[in-house]
């Protein structure tokens, strides 16, 4: 198998590159699904959505970010100062970290780690405490019901998500996720070979649902439903902060979609079977590959945003407990049983 | 042992990272935002009233029993994934599937009971 093309030496200058690599991947990513998010609503809605800067307003994200720079740093009187002033960099970090083991193509991923798949999934876990954190601190009504609500959400979503990730790991025989994607390679059923995401149509599904939770993203807003509770656990936060909080909901959106795309749709290849040229054109090409089906399930997120009206709290927690959840535990015993006698 | 080591390195440097890439944000927008601070604007907010009570009001926390839940089955989950690994290369494949299948059992069983508590109902 290929090594990360960032297994250089000295070892400083490796680390130095991966992190620069690690954080130009969260930004640019983060911006261009935001932007498509904007678009895709836009037009769905029969809008145009941000048109003025540079062209069709694709500029518009760095400009609110400039935008967001400028703003005042508000920290209400009643708030826990240390605590509301930490939780946007607790919700940012665990995204840039979850980016050191996602490969991007053959060859560009920072580094393999042999936990890589469970490891993706604990660091994304670490969100919980941001938005626990934002919610409690900023004492506020608004606020503390968000985040009660998102903390809720979060944990009870967070299973489904590990339940279906689990099954792959049982079909792939490894953690690694390029591993995964190798394995999935040469994947063949019934002779043909296959993406994961067919025979794994269960799996596919209640990833892809509990990511939309996980997310917060409508029909699962409720954290942050806008005409109950304002803005929920980001009522209170101004500037920089804020942006914080939006730049890791989208950049969440690209590290799911990524992950889905190595568990289920075969990775940087653009079929299982079908091989990538050698060197640098392949890792080109692999690149182009994984991005352009992160933005298709990044697409289709929007696509529900615009389509669903949002769920209530009970259905949500009920949704997950009686039927994801249950389900999840089926699948893991169908993938195993298919695993041991087929 | 050394690259095993060094491969979670980066997970290290990548940290140092995300924290230099928020401290930078926050020192940048020190040096351009404006600081005007006053009372009304540091209340909390309340529909442009002025707030009632404290912010950290009683609430009921209906979703303790959630926590408490996620708990158990997040450490199940834990099992499942070792498992998970070595199920295709094992030579003892169906022992470890039967056994695996006792503990989903126990594990499953949890969530009839709970149904029939009452715990995952609303009110």
């Amino acid at each position: 198998m290929a090594t990360s093309v960032f297994a250089l030496e000295p070892l400083w200058l490796a680390l130095l590159l991966q992190a620069l690599a690690a954080l130009l991947l969260f930004l640019i990513g983060a911006v261009v699904v935001g932007y498509l998010e904007h678009k895709v609503l836009a037009h769905m809605q029969d809008r145009l959505g941000p048109m003025e800067a540079i062209w069709h307003g694709i500029g518009q994200l760095p400009a609110d970010g400039l935008k967001f720079l400028q703003k005042e740093d508000i920290i209400p009187t009643a708030a826990d100062r240390w605590v509301f002033a930490l939780a946007p960099a607790v919700a940012v970090v665990p995204g840039v970290v979850v980016i050191a083991v996602l490969p991007f193509g053959p060859g560009l991923w920072l580094t393999d780690l042999d936990a890589g798949i469970f490891f993706a999934l604990a660091a994304s876990g670490v969100t919980v405490l941001g938005t626990l954190m934002a919610g409690w601190s900023s004492a506020n009504k608004f606020s503390l019901m968000g985040g009660l609500r998102g903390a809720a959400q979060l944990i009870s979503y967070e299973l489904p998500l590990v339940l279906a990730a689990a099954a792959i790991v049982i079909q792939a025989g490894t953690l690694s996720l390029p591993g995964i994607v190798e394995a999935q390679h040469g994947f063949t059923l019934f002779g043909v070979p296959m993406i994961y995401g067919i025979p794994h149509i269960i799996g596919l599904g209640l990833f892809f649902v509990a990511a939309l939770a996980e997310l917060s993203r409508p029909p699962f807003d409720m954290p942050i439903a806008d005409s109950e509770l304002i803005a929920g656990h980001m009522t209170e936060y101004t500037g920089m902060r804020y942006a914080f909080f939006m730049l890791s909901e989208y950049a969440g959106m690209v590290i799911l979609s990524a992950l889905a795309t190595v568990l289920f749709l075969g990775g940087w290849y653009p079929w299982p079977g079908v091989g990538l040229p050698e060197g640098a054109a392949g890792m080109v090409l692999g690149f182009v590959i994984t991005f352009a089906k992160i933005l298709v399930l990044s697409a289709i997120m929007v696509w529900l945003r615009a389509t669903f009206p949002r769920m209530r709290e009970d259905q949500l927690q009920r949704l997950s407990w009686s039927v994801l959840i249950p389900l999840g535990l089926l699948n893991i015993v169908l993938v195993a049983t298919a695993k041991v006698w087929f | 042992m050394e690259a095993y080591l060094t491969s979670y390195a980066t997970v290290l440097a990548l940290t140092v990272a995300g924290i230099l890439l928020v401290a930078l944000a926050f020192a940048v927008s020190r040096l351009v935002r404006p600081d005007r601070e006053y009372g009304f604007k540091l209340s909390s907010y309340e529909c442009g009233i002025d707030p009632v009570g404290t912010g950290w009001s009683h609430t009921h926390i209906r979703y303790y029993m959630f926590a408490f839940m996620f708990v158990i089955f997040d450490v199940e989950t834990l099992f499942i994934f070792p498992w998970a690994v070595v199920l295709g290369t094992s030579e003892h494949q169906r022992f470890i599937f039967g056994v695996m299948l006792v503990f989903l059992f126990f594990v499953t069983i949890t969530l009839p009971y709970e149904w029939k508590k009452g715990v995952l109902k609303w009110v």
